[in-house]
């Protein structure tokens, strides 16, 4: 406690306290999303997040793996394992039915109706 | 917005798209440019096409109703591509179309998706020859030997076509992803940006462009800041800008040294330390920044503001006007479904007295200058009765709500205004929503 503290010197304590209690709305939202996500990096615009901006559509093929793929389901005939189809990547070697067909669209568009 | 006859009203006047919810991503709305008329209207999409309205002329006999937007032209722009050598999806969305000044009867624009920049030329052909010596007017040759006479092959009307078709592509110049396209004042040169270069362009010369910003540092451990958006200034043809995800812009002289990395001046606005939060550099990133028409000052929007800047002040705004500052205490749940890292766009009226940006649960708002006043209109299906005037719309932020306010946990985050227009003359708007394009004019007396 601050009994021991001359009358006057308390309020201005307690006024610094109440100060402080007070947070922006942007460092509670702060504080509510870092409890959510302890292991958030303290800085949000750095590196890794510009890096994976610039990584936007990044797919990763590999011929060979992709036809020896290609070469152990011709042999096994293993149903294709239903994925993602926007996650080729990591360990899962695409097969030729996870490519999305990226066909341009022939139909018009609709604001031309 | 005080009027001659007092406060401007906006009334509805057309919509396009379709109304059904279920919206394909192609339909998705990506651009939208009014030419340098106001005459026609373009749209791009995500799926790579670009329609473009035509305002009809005027009906003289009756001048309560301003011509309306009808479909002019449409095509496919932009198709999508993998690149091979770098496993890279390259998407055929539309993410700029920039029209050209009118030089001849026919019109150009240049349209960009992430790679690969287009000038397309939209031309009229109204006109068919007939009468040739050698053809029948359906294509076949004639037999020779029944030809006894000449003729001179006349030209005759014929049901108007316009025509668009490709005349440059400018290619393989962007290793990042292409953000934004300026065409230079001197109509010879534009300007083409991605995350971290600026490329300057002859608009005769595809296979060479030159680099003028290059903010790559030579270890990519060491990136802390990306372009967002670049603009020529409208007048002086040296002078561009560029912002950045850092909420700085940059004004560069072309006239200084070949390659710009250092800037003739630097706007940014000093930020209070014990302010700063994990939020601050994501909602101090630039989505858009536009000169104004008469050069003198340039707009930037962020995530939740739009400022105003003098070019002969650096250190800080002349004018700040808050878009939904209601949202700071939402950051949290807008960071986790990523809607924090939205682009909106914002623009000018004609006269540099209004300026425009979009917002949440297709809401937009406007900021008149001169008169300290704004309004926040909505673009819904609900008002689109014709000339049916808009009301202002009102978020609650707390406590009570009073009957036509809507509070802040009932908007709709993924109906977004990113994308709008304002006629280079008149007071007509152009507001896209996901995958409509309002238009709306003020109401003539």
């Amino acid at each position: 406690g601050r009994s021991e503290v001359s009358g006057g010197t308390a309020v201005l304590w307690c006024q610094q306290e109440m100060e402080d209690k007070v947070i922006s709305p942007e460092k509670a939202e702060e504080v509510k999303l870092k409890a959510r996500y302890p292991n958030l990096g303290a800085k949000p615009g750095g590196s890794d997040f510009l890096r994976k901006r610039l990584q936007k559509g990044q797919k990763y093929f590999d011929s060979g793996d992709y036809n020896m793929a290609k070469a152990k389901m011709k042999n096994k005939q293993l149903p294709s394992a239903p994925t993602e189809k926007s996650e080729i990547t990591g360990g899962h070697i695409p097969t030729p039915q996870d490519l999305p067909q990226r066909k341009t669209s022939i139909v018009a568009s609709k604001l031309a109706v | 917005m005080a009027g001659p006859g007092g406060d401007m009203q906006w009334c509805f006047s057309q919509v396009k798209g379709a109304i059904d919810d279920d919206v394909a991503e192609a339909d998705i709305i990506s651009t939208v440019e009014f030419n340098h008329t106001g005459e026609l209207l373009a749209t791009g999409d995500k799926g790579g096409r670009v329609v473009i309205f035509q305002q009809e002329i005027e009906n003289k006999n009756q001048p309560q109703f301003r011509s309306e937007y009808n479909v002019y032209s449409t095509f496919q722009s932009h198709e999508p591509e993998f690149d091979y050598l770098k496993s890279l999806e390259i998407e055929e969305k539309i993410n700029k179309i920039r029209w050209l000044p009118q030089k001849n009867a026919a019109q150009f624009l240049l349209s960009t998706n992430d790679k690969t920049i287009k000038l397309w030329k939209i031309s009229e052909r109204d006109k068919r020859p007939e009468g040739y010596n050698l053809k029948e007017d359906d294509g076949r040759y004639k037999d020779p030997n029944s030809i006894t006479s000449l003729q001179v092959p006349v030209l005759i009307p014929m049901d108007l076509m316009v025509e668009a078709s490709p005349r440059r592509v400018f290619a393989n110049a962007h290793t990042y992803h292409i953000n934004s396209v300026s065409v230079n004042s001197d109509n010879e040169t534009y300007l083409s940006a991605d995350d971290l270069r600026i490329n300057l362009w002859h608009l005769e010369i595809t296979d060479r462009s030159f680099n003028i910003v290059d903010i790559k540092p030579a270890n990519m451990e060491e990136l802390t800041e990306v372009i967002t958006a670049a603009e020529f200034h409208p007048h002086q043809c040296n002078t561009f800008v560029y912002s950045s995800s850092k909420g700085t812009i940059r004004l560069c002289d072309m006239r200084a040294s070949a390659l710009c990395d250092k800037h003739s001046k630097l706007f940014e606005e000093p930020e209070n330390p014990s302010n700063r939060s994990f939020f601050s550099e994501i909602i101090s990133s630039i989505s858009d920044v536009k000169f104004s028409h008469n050069g003198r000052y340039m707009m930037t929007r962020d995530y939740l503001s739009v400022k105003i800047w003098d070019l002969n002040m650096e250190n800080r705004p002349v004018e700040t006007y808050q878009v939904h500052e209601y949202l700071r205490s939402k950051l949290c749940s807008l960071y986790e479904n990523d809607c924090i890292f939205d682009k909106f766009e914002c623009c000018w009226n004609g006269n540099d007295s209004v300026v425009m940006t979009g917002s949440y649960n297709n809401f937009f708002r406007m900021f008149d200058r001169g008169h300290r006043r704004d309004i926040t209109l909505e673009a819904s299906r609900e008002n689109s009765k014709p000339m049916q005037v808009l009301k202002p719309r009102k978020v609650c932020t707390g406590g009570k709500r009073k009957k036509d306010e809507i509070s802040v946990d009932s908007l709709d985050f993924n109906k977004k205004i990113l994308h709008t227009a304002w006629h280079p003359q008149d007071n007509i708007i152009a507001v896209a929503t996901t995958n409509n394009l309002y238009i709306f004019q003020d109401k003539v007396n």
